[in-house]
């Protein structure tokens, strides 16, 4: 059987952005993988993040609140976590709980690595407004 | 047209392992009920969303305990029951905070019930204490 879920990081970004891009499911199951996925980045003081979804073909609230323990933390280090490249099927449970007010979703990922030069997290772009 | 009503159970080991499986169960139900793609994929998130309660809470991740989700329909409704005799507690009884103050916590729970409720049409809570716990949850079909 085709192992469930991976996350496969790639360090080698301009401005020191890390991308985490999932495959598979993330779920009750699959989250604590995730979890230390993350946890490596921002333990290397890695604090600009982009999770690539293209392959992510679903998601569940363990899933969700990777993203929600951490994001408090990267932002007031300076970072951010940024969303990209959701298939309809799991942007919509992003919306269903409102994830779209607190966290940049963006549908092309090169875009989302670059959007940190241009607003490095969303309180920043806040403060700006 | 007579509405004939048709009954499905699952039953799997308490593993969160077995929630890929729960979900492809609910999605061969809820397709077969009628419902839209979009739709299922809600039914199945709800549903993984209870059983992971179970798995987690109500047996604290004791695999030799059996989670059992019941499905039933007509033309006009979905039933899910999701089942355990593990320890009762009403989920729906719990505070239900808001995203911006979960992550102001930084907490990765909590959201579970939430997802349900507003996935779900209705949804209630039975507690036989010693014998069973269910989560009853109803879906209106084409609406």
């Amino acid at each position: 059987m085709a192992k469930p879920f991976n996350v496969r990081v790639e360090r080698g970004q301009p401005d020191e952005v890390s991308v985490l891009a999932l495959e598979g499911f993330v779920d009750a199951h699959t989250a604590p993988e995730f979890e230390r996925a993350i946890q490596a980045e921002v333990d290397a003081g890695r604090v600009r993040l982009v999770v690539n979804c293209r392959e992510l073909t679903y998601i569940s609230s363990a899933g969700l609140g990777v993203f929600m323990g951490f994001v408090e933390e990267v932002r007031e280090r300076g970072g951010d976590i940024k969303i990209c490249g959701l298939v309809p099927k799991v942007q919509q449970v992003f919306e269903l709980l409102g994830f779209h007010k607190i966290y940049e979703l963006v549908d092309d990922c090169p875009a989302a690595v670059r959007r940190f030069a241009e607003r490095p997290s969303k309180e920043a772009r806040r403060g700006l407004d | 047209m007579a509405s004939i009503e048709r009954k499905f159970t699952l039953h799997v080991p308490s593993s969160t392992e077995n929630l890929a499986l729960i979900r492809e169960f609910v999605t061969a139900v809820g397709t077969q009920a009628g419902f839209t793609d979009d739709e299922v994929a809600r039914l199945e998130l709800a549903v993984d969303e209870a059983c992971t309660n179970v798995i987690e809470h109500a047996y604290g991740h004791d695999i030799t305990k059996e989670v059992v989700v019941r499905a039933n329909f007509d033309n006009e409704e979905l039933r899910i029951d999701v089942v355990d005799t593990g320890r009762g507690f009403n989920p729906l009884a719990l505070p239900q905070p808001s995203l911006e103050q979960l992550v102001a916590e930084r907490r990765s729970g909590g959201l579970g019930m939430q997802v349900i409720k507003r996935i779900m049409d209705q949804v209630s809570y039975e507690m036989i204490p010693g014998q069973k716990n269910e989560l009853h949850m109803v879906k209106r079909i084409g609406r």
